[in-house]
């Protein structure tokens, strides 16, 4: 099969996998398994820390890994090792091969179907190696960390700045004859400092995150982002519970997107643990709601030409005009639920929901009165009920503006009645994850605080 | 002790031909710079687990993970490194980028004179995975699946997941620490999905610990296990909304001391402590807990899940009194940031692998038991939550606030637990609110071994418990203003 890189430093480092994942087939073959699939990885960078103007820590991150999954008819066994060395390879596919010699038959297992593999490999802009010297990641860290504590005399501490840079390349091959590589850069640019007046200390951070260096926010304004947000936090005042409108800080909206996802992936729908089971087809937020999977968006850092079943991935609406469209199936799920894998093996690639009108004041504007959450903290989510509650920080805001921050409140609803009520999205579209978002703007929730 | 030593030794250390002489050269490669302290951790970890669903055990895997982390200290600037593979010269490229760290030094020859550190093992050193038969670990799945739908006829899915781990550690540190640990870990897990008309709920229990698989199958634990998941769930079926507001919370024994972990214990891991980042810091010798709590950070404890006979830096396990009759006496401290505050280590210095840094960790955190019994603790609540089961936490160090999500909670009216309430959040300040405790029940109880705690993306084992204990005001994250 087909494939292509463009990069020569990526060629030099799948070279070896490509004889590792091969080794391991081959051996799932020679051990018995009618058929097998091995994912082989590496990946290395770097990450400096300045704190308070000095070095704290550098690491040098290697990392290699081989998984090795194999098929004997419907029963499977999965397997993996750090060492890549022949003898560990034939361990390894030993291991996994007397797990499958245990394992119930399953008859919705096995390889994802041959005729869906991918095919084209298009280069999706992920390969932007930077490989700082270690006086470089340190010296932009100083500057970054120096910009944050420079920009106002209430920030009187720091957690530090870190600069880090890594870049890894993966194998993945099964017994359809399919072999492909997926390569990424990754560098980030952090900083969390610390903000003290008399009421207390409060901590908060930015960090810009991407591909490609040369995109990356300037050192100066990362630092100053994060001291503006930890000064701001200060004298943050609990408030008496109510019932309010909520707008999520496009940066904390990601996680509804995030439970949105779990909702309807393969694996809580066959097992009958989603809110959203059976709702494919039936209205699940507002009319002016979109939401689509973009596997090909350039230098995004969910992009992928295919899942990790080698399935070629596609671009979908999964909400169309408020409507619940699809799911995000691998092909396990997808036999179970009698339909077809969506290519979504590891879950969505880049999960976007369509932007509207207006950037954060605009919502506040909208809004009027209610409170606007900054950081969410805890896991009082119940992905089967749709049941949530969770510790908040935030500002409380009347008539549009902010009028004093607020922290030790929890907000709690219902994601179904949540989703329902999305009154609008904001065009300040969060980019450094795989949720893509602006700040959402929901009809009313409880807060309990006093 | 030295027979650990000799069998990690045999393990790590032989295949490569690494001696103390090899540890020397290393170790004298690392410190020709301006370094004061270095450590070279080893490390082998081979993990298995079982996953059942549908009534089959459908799915198994199996790996090893293996390599060196080489660390060099140099004030307060830390140099780090790691290898996967197990070879002096992968080693010694490891120890040169971890020793860039520091300006150049002078060129040593060190003979450290290792000794071996003499420490009763806290568990018996069995690679868990071989305590069982494949065949049994099946079976044992296939009988907790059983008795979750025997237990209710409404049990529409059981999942159910065995996991053994057998971790083993060498240690060697320029201070002459040479300690070695070999550390099984078990956990058994059974989540069920309980289905009445259109409603659906899911609870799910489990437990484990350092020792074999036996401890699932000689008794009856497994299936209470299975029993207390569908208890759970059927509790959620009938629960109402819960309250949102300020109110007295009484928090059963066990699991709930979770609240100790988020509340008090992050807040005095000595790290954020020498930063001065942490809403503890400056605060030893004060109060800040009502004169009923005190609180410890117990590695000591046998066969349990958050124990260590040594840690990652090779000193000792320890019990260390955190907070005594609600005054704060102690931090957790790793080797570094004991010795930038002129403390001692406490034997927290954790790692999730050889691939990160130790930093300070918890090891398993509780209260101990006051003089309460538990019904007179909740016949003196007028109305408030009495929370029993949990999810999981987070804590924010700088400020204190701190969440703790309950998965099972009833409402108490007049002294009596009237009706199961929904899962709701709970937050509160660190340093506040154990000086709303009023009340500490006799009943201490560890948790049953399921506490993985994350901090800076690392994750480690860890144990929880205490007794009964009553909050006057805390506030409930519910819907029903």
């Amino acid at each position: 099969m087909t494939k292509m890189i463009k990069h020569a430093d990526v060629t030099a480092m799948a070279g070896p996998l490509e004889s590792v994942v091969e080794q391991a087939l081959e051996e799932a073959k020679r051990q018995g398994a009618s058929s097998a699939e091995a994912d082989a990885s590496m990946s290395q960078g770097l990450s400096a820390t300045v704190r308070l103007g000095d070095v704290e820590t550098i690491e040098n991150n290697r990392d290699k890994s081989l998984a090795v999954s194999v098929y004997f008819g419907q029963s499977t066994g999965s397997a993996s090792t750090t060492d890549m060395s022949p003898d560990a390879i034939k361990k390894t596919v030993a291991a996994a091969c007397s797990i499958a010699s245990r394992t119930a038959e399953d008859d919705c297992g096995g390889l994802a179907d041959a005729d869906r593999m991918a095919t084209e490999f298009p280069d999706l802009d992920l390969w932007h190696p930077w490989n700082p010297p270690a006086e470089q990641a340190i010296e932009l860290a100083m500057q970054c960390e120096q910009a944050a504590r420079s920009c106002d005399d209430k920030i009187t501490n720091s957690e530090g700045a870190t600069v880090s840079s890594h870049e890894g390349v993966a194998i993945y091959t099964n017994s359809h004859g399919f072999i492909g590589t997926r390569y990424g850069t990754r560098h980030s640019l952090s900083c969390a400092v610390i903000a003290e007046n008399t009421a207390g200390m409060e901590r908060d951070y930015w960090y810009s995150v991407e591909r490609d260096r040369n995109n990356l926010e300037s050192a100066e304004e990362v630092g100053k982002k994060a001291a503006r947000r930890s000064v701001k936090r200060l004298g943050a005042r609990k408030m008496k519970s109510c019932q309010a409108p909520i707008l999520y800080e496009a940066q904390v909206a990601s996680s509804l997107l995030s439970h949105f996802s779990s909702a309807i992936n393969g694996g809580s729908l066959y097992r009958k643990s989603s809110f959203l089971l059976d709702h494919c087809g039936k209205l699940v937020f507002p009319a002016h709601i979109n939401i689509s999977d973009k596997p090909f968006i350039p230098g995004a850092l969910g992009s992928s030409a295919f899942d990790s079943e080698g399935v070629a991935t596609q671009e979908r609406e999964l909400v169309h005009h408020g409507v619940l469209e699809g799911y995000l199936l691998n092909s396990y799920s997808a036999r179970k639920l009698g339909m077809q894998t969506t290519g979504n093996a590891g879950g969505a690639h880049n999960l976007v929901i369509e932007p509207g009108e207006h950037d954060l004041d605009g919502l506040m504007q909208e809004m009027g009165t209610g409170l606007l959450v900054t950081e969410l903290i805890g896991y009082g989510v119940n992905n089967v009920t749709g049941d949530y509650s969770r510790g908040a920080a935030g500002f409380w805001v009347e008539n549009g503006a902010i009028a004093y921050p607020v922290s030790e409140i929890t907000i709690a609803g219902n994601l179904k009645d949540m989703f329902m009520q999305v009154m609008e999205v904001g065009n300040d579209v969060e980019q450094r994850g795989t949720n893509i978002t602006g700040s959402i703007l929901i009809e009313n929730m409880t807060i309990a605080g006093e | 002790m030295t027979d650990t030593m000799n069998q990690v030794r045999q393990q790590l250390l032989e295949p490569a031909a690494i001696g103390d002489q090899e540890l020397d050269r290393l170790m004298s490669q690392i410190m020709s710079r301006q370094v004061d302290y270095a450590d070279i951790y080893f490390e082998y970890t081979r993990h298995e687990t079982w996953s059942l669903e549908e009534g089959k055990v459908k799915a198994g895997s199996h790996s090893i993970d293996q390599g060196v982390g080489i660390r060099a200290v140099s004030g307060e600037k830390t140099g780090f490194a790691y290898s996967d593979e197990l070879a002096m010269p992968a080693l010694e490229n490891a120890a040169s980028a971890a020793r860039a760290i520091a300006r150049s030094g002078t060129d040593k020859q060190l003979q450290i004179g290792w000794s071996p550190a003499s420490q009763k093992s806290l568990y018996t050193p069995v690679d868990p995975i071989d305590t069982l038969a494949d065949q049994d670990k099946i079976d044992l799945l296939e009988h907790v699946e059983a008795e979750a739908r025997r237990t209710d006829p409404r049990v529409s899915q059981v999942m159910a997941g065995l996991s053994s781990v057998h971790n083993v550690m060498l240690v060697a540190a320029s201070d002459g620490t040479l300690a070695a640990d070999i550390r099984p870990m078990v956990r058994l897990n059974v989540t069920v999905i309980v289905e009445q008309n259109d409603a659906r709920e899911q609870g799910s229990a489990g437990g484990g610990g350092r020792f074999g698989l036996s401890i699932f199958t000689d008794g009856d634990k497994a299936l209470e296990y299975a029993r207390d998941a569908v208890r759970q769930a059927l509790i959620k079926l009938e629960a109402k909304a819960p309250p949102a507001g300020m109110m007295p919370v009484v928090l059963g024994p066990g699991w709930p001391g979770i609240l100790l972990h988020e509340a008090i214990g992050h807040g005095l891991e000595g790290d954020f402590n020498r930063k001065g980042t942490s809403a503890f810091s400056g605060r030893l010798g004060e109060q800040v807990a009502s004169s009923l709590c005190t609180i410890v950070d117990d590695g000591t404890i046998p066969d349990r899940r958050g124990s260590l006979t040594v840690d990652d830096e090779g000193t000792p396990g320890q019990n260390t009194v955190l907070i005594e009759d609600g005054i704060l006496k102690n931090y957790m401290q790793d080797k570094v940031n004991a010795r930038l505050m002129n403390m001692e280590p406490t034997g927290n210095g954790r790692r999730e692998s050889y691939g990160n840094l130790p930093m300070p960790r918890m090891t398993n955190t509780y209260m101990l038991p006051g003089e309460h019994d538990p019904d007179e603790i909740i016949a003196s609540v007028d109305r408030g939550l009495y929370a029993v089961n949990f999810g999981g936490g987070q804590v924010d160090i700088t400020s204190g606030k701190f969440v703790f999500s309950s998965s099972e909670a009833y409402m108490i009216e007049n002294g009596k637990i009237t009706y199961p309430v929904k899962g709701a959040t709970l937050i509160g300040s660190g340093p506040e609110v154990l000086t709303h405790v009023s009340m500490v029940g006799n009943d201490l109880k560890l948790d049953d071994g399921v506490g993985t705690c994350g901090k800076e993306g690392q994750s480690v084992p860890v144990g929880v418990g205490q007794p009964s204990m009553k909050i006057d005001q805390l506030t409930v994250g519910g819907t029903e203003v």
